[in-house]
């Protein structure tokens, strides 16, 4: 086993620098109206919760549909401990420990009835679980605001930060860039203990690994509530960043689809193709979009504003393009790792 | 929405919502069947069907008001409408769900099993897409062809009677109903719905047997998508309302009930899709509309806690 790849950190140290040098930041606003600092931060997050879908998906190889309802569970404990309509008020960093737990609890909730399910019908429990999560959190108002999300939140306290953090990007920038290192790394280191390594023979032969002495259902569960916690944790800091909820659609299907895509366009199980996919597919949408979306208004004139005539309306055609080309082409992902690479030359286990 | 209502509850109430979920579950059954049947040969979790469906929707409605027919319009041009959809939407829904299979699915046989079904997730984003562009992001109104009076005989109930059953839930079982009939008689009865069992229970010795399987999964996407091009002409005269995300919606209640039936099932599905839309009705009726697919899910999610295997399903051993 060689150590620590050298690409991750050569990565990350790339995106410490970049507030060092706001030119580009400036030039991307000039471009879009947004500043590239403040995507990024999102991308982070969401690059966090991507690998979180990877324990479940990529390691343990169990169809996993409904990571949003827990990415939503995280940012909605934040928000009800933040928001000023309640009384606790607590601190942001008392409530992100709590919001990992809150959504390491959901995830053990439904993990445990329904383990001994087949693959597809585990999916289709997972996405089941997720409409009930965003129906709850768009039906009771009395809790959640319903549709116009909790808020505002306010911002953490970070020792020695006294910038504004609506104005300045970069407090968060470097909250989120954090826990995308720590996530990633950490996974790494699990990736190859024991337990990573378990996950990993339930996904290549599960009677096999249970007839090695394996506890697959603990195993399967100690997945799911891995992934619970990752993307409760990654769901409350959204909601502090966004110093809001936003609301419940934001924590939908289409999202837990969207994570996944990123996932299988990458390369399943695999770390590297994580954040790649997550860099395309995000990518396209809140960095490339708009700066083509600009292009093709100024070349299609003002007045020719139906939808098929902006880049963005062609978003889904483009997307399912893509998973088509990469399921037929290559079912690994851009960037797999070399065991389910093996796996699937090998006509795969399943 | 509150308890209040339990107040007010009468068994003409109750009666009624039974009347609204049967119909509106024959509807879900007939896009489940076509979800059950391709499982059933492929394994495959067919996400495009939904997205199917609304396009076939979005086909009807182009065809009647292409030419030109309202409401209003004379008997006979409706009539004539409706018989052009009935022929029109199926045959384009059938045929574009087996090409579909042919250019996608089909090389992806072999493949592990997340291949197809992220393909189909992806088809289903370009159908979404397409579907965006025909009818445009808002809510498109379908033509209010079918009367909505009430079919129950004046002196059969007494005269304060709200009980309704109107042309409408008329239409749906008219429809729906024979269509089962037929489908069970084909699956039970023909050469090819026999090779459609057998390839079903195993295809590889349906192969030895001789059975071309590629043609008979060419023929069950057909089949699942002429049910889903009639399901879509049904659901935009009763509803009347359509939408590019409404394939999502019910495609995933009608695969919640291919699921809770035992997915695979014929009768399963039927079953499934009743018992989703006497819960949805009942749920709708005594709960609150907004809680519909909570509802919906949650008793999914209990029923495949305690029987794994959908109601009708029977327990298969999962293969090594």
């Amino acid at each position: 086993m060689k150590g620590l790849p050298t690409w991750s950190f050569v990565l990350f140290a790339i995106f410490a620098i970049y507030p060092f040098f706001p030119t580009f930041d400036e030039h991307f606003f000039n471009l879009t109206n947004r500043s590239l600092g403040d995507q990024l931060g999102g991308l982070f997050l969401f690059a966090v919760l991507a690998l979180a879908l990877n324990v479940v998906v990529g390691y343990t190889g169990l169809l996993h549909l409904g990571i949003a309802a827990f990415f939503g569970i995280g940012a909605y404990t934040t928000g009800v401990l933040l928001a000023p309509v309640y009384p606790f008020n607590v601190n942001f960093w008392v409530a992100l420990p709590l919001s990992v737990v809150v959504a390491m609890l959901a995830g053990l909730l439904l993990a445990a009835p329904s383990l001994r399910l087949r693959g597809d019908y585990l999916a289709i429990v997972t996405l089941g679980f997720g409409e009930v999560v965003k129906s709850a959190i768009k039906n009771l108002p009395e809790i959640t605001r319903g549709t116009q999300g909790l808020s505002p939140l306010a911002p953490p306290d970070v020792y020695g930060v006294t910038v504004d953090w609506a104005l300045d990007y970069r407090p968060f920038y470097y909250i989120c860039l954090l826990a995308l290192v720590l996530v990633f790394y950490l996974l790494g280191r699990l990736e190859s203990s024991r337990l990573g390594r378990a996950w990993v023979a339930i996904r290549e032969d599960e009677l096999a690994a249970t007839c090695m002495g394996l506890n697959t259902a603990k195993l399967k569960l100690a997945a799911f509530a891995l992934a619970a916690a990752l993307a409760g944790f990654a769901g409350s800091l959204y909601a502090v960043k966004m110093t809001s909820t936003v609301g419940p659609d934001a924590f939908d299907f289409n999202k837990s689809i969207f994570v996944l895509c990123c996932l299988i366009l990458g390369g399943l199980g695999s770390r590297s193709g994580c954040l790649l996919g997550v860099f395309i597919l995000y990518g396209f949408d809140f960095i490339l979009s708009p700066i083509l979306d600009g292009y093709v208004q100024t070349w299609v004139g003002p007045d020719n504003k139906a939808t098929w005539q902006s880049f963005s309306g062609w978003r889904l055609i483009i997307f399912g393009t893509v998973l088509i080309l990469v399921m037929r082409f290559r079912p690994e992902g851009l960037l797999p790792s070399d065991r389910v690479k093996d796996e699937l030359q090998s006509g795969g286990a399943k | 929405m509150s308890l209040a209502i339990f107040a007010t509850t009468d068994w003409e109430t109750f009666a009624q919502y039974g009347i609204n979920g049967l119909s509106f579950g024959m509807l879900i059954a007939l896009i489940a069947l076509g979800y059950t049947m391709v499982y059933g040969i492929v394994e495959l979790i067919n996400f495009a069907h939904g997205d199917l469906f609304m396009l076939g929707g979005f086909l009807a409605f182009t065809i009647l008001t292409g030419m030109k027919i309202t409401g209003e319009s004379e008997t006979l041009m409706i009539a004539g409408g409706l018989f052009l959809c009935f022929i029109a939407v199926p045959i384009f829904c059938a045929v574009l769900n087996a090409s579909v299979d042919f250019a996608v699915y089909k090389p992806l046989r072999s493949a592990p099993k997340l291949a197809p079904l992220v393909s189909a997730i992806g088809v289903s984003f370009i159908f979404m897409n397409i579907g965006l562009f025909w009818g445009g992001p808002q809510d498109v109104s379908f033509p209010d062809l079918i009367p909505n009076d009430n079919l129950i005989p004046s002196g059969m109930l007494d005269a304060e009677s709200k009980l309704q059953f109107t042309g409408k839930n008329l239409i749906v079982f008219a429809v729906t109903i024979p269509l089962m009939i037929a489908l069970t008689i084909f699956v039970r009865l023909t050469t090819l719905g026999k090779a459609m069992r057998a390839a079903a229970q195993n295809p590889t010795a349906a192969r030895l047997m001789g059975i071309d399987v590629d043609r008979v999964i060419a023929v069950t996407f057909m089949i699942g998508g002429g049910l889903a091009g009639f399901a879509s002409i049904i659901y935009g005269l009763t509803v009347n309302t359509l939408t590019y995300q409404m394939g999502f919606q019910n495609g995933l209640y009608a695969f919640t009930a291919a699921v809770l039936g035992g997915i695979g099932n014929i009768p399963g599905a039927v079953l499934g899709g009743l018992v989703i839309g006497l819960v949805s009705s009942y749920g709708a009726g005594y709960i609150g509309q907004q809680w519909t697919g909570a509802l919906i899910f949650t008793a999914l999610i209990v029923l495949l806690v305690f029987r794994p295997s959908g109601l009708l399903g029977t327990r298969v051993r999962e293969k090594v």
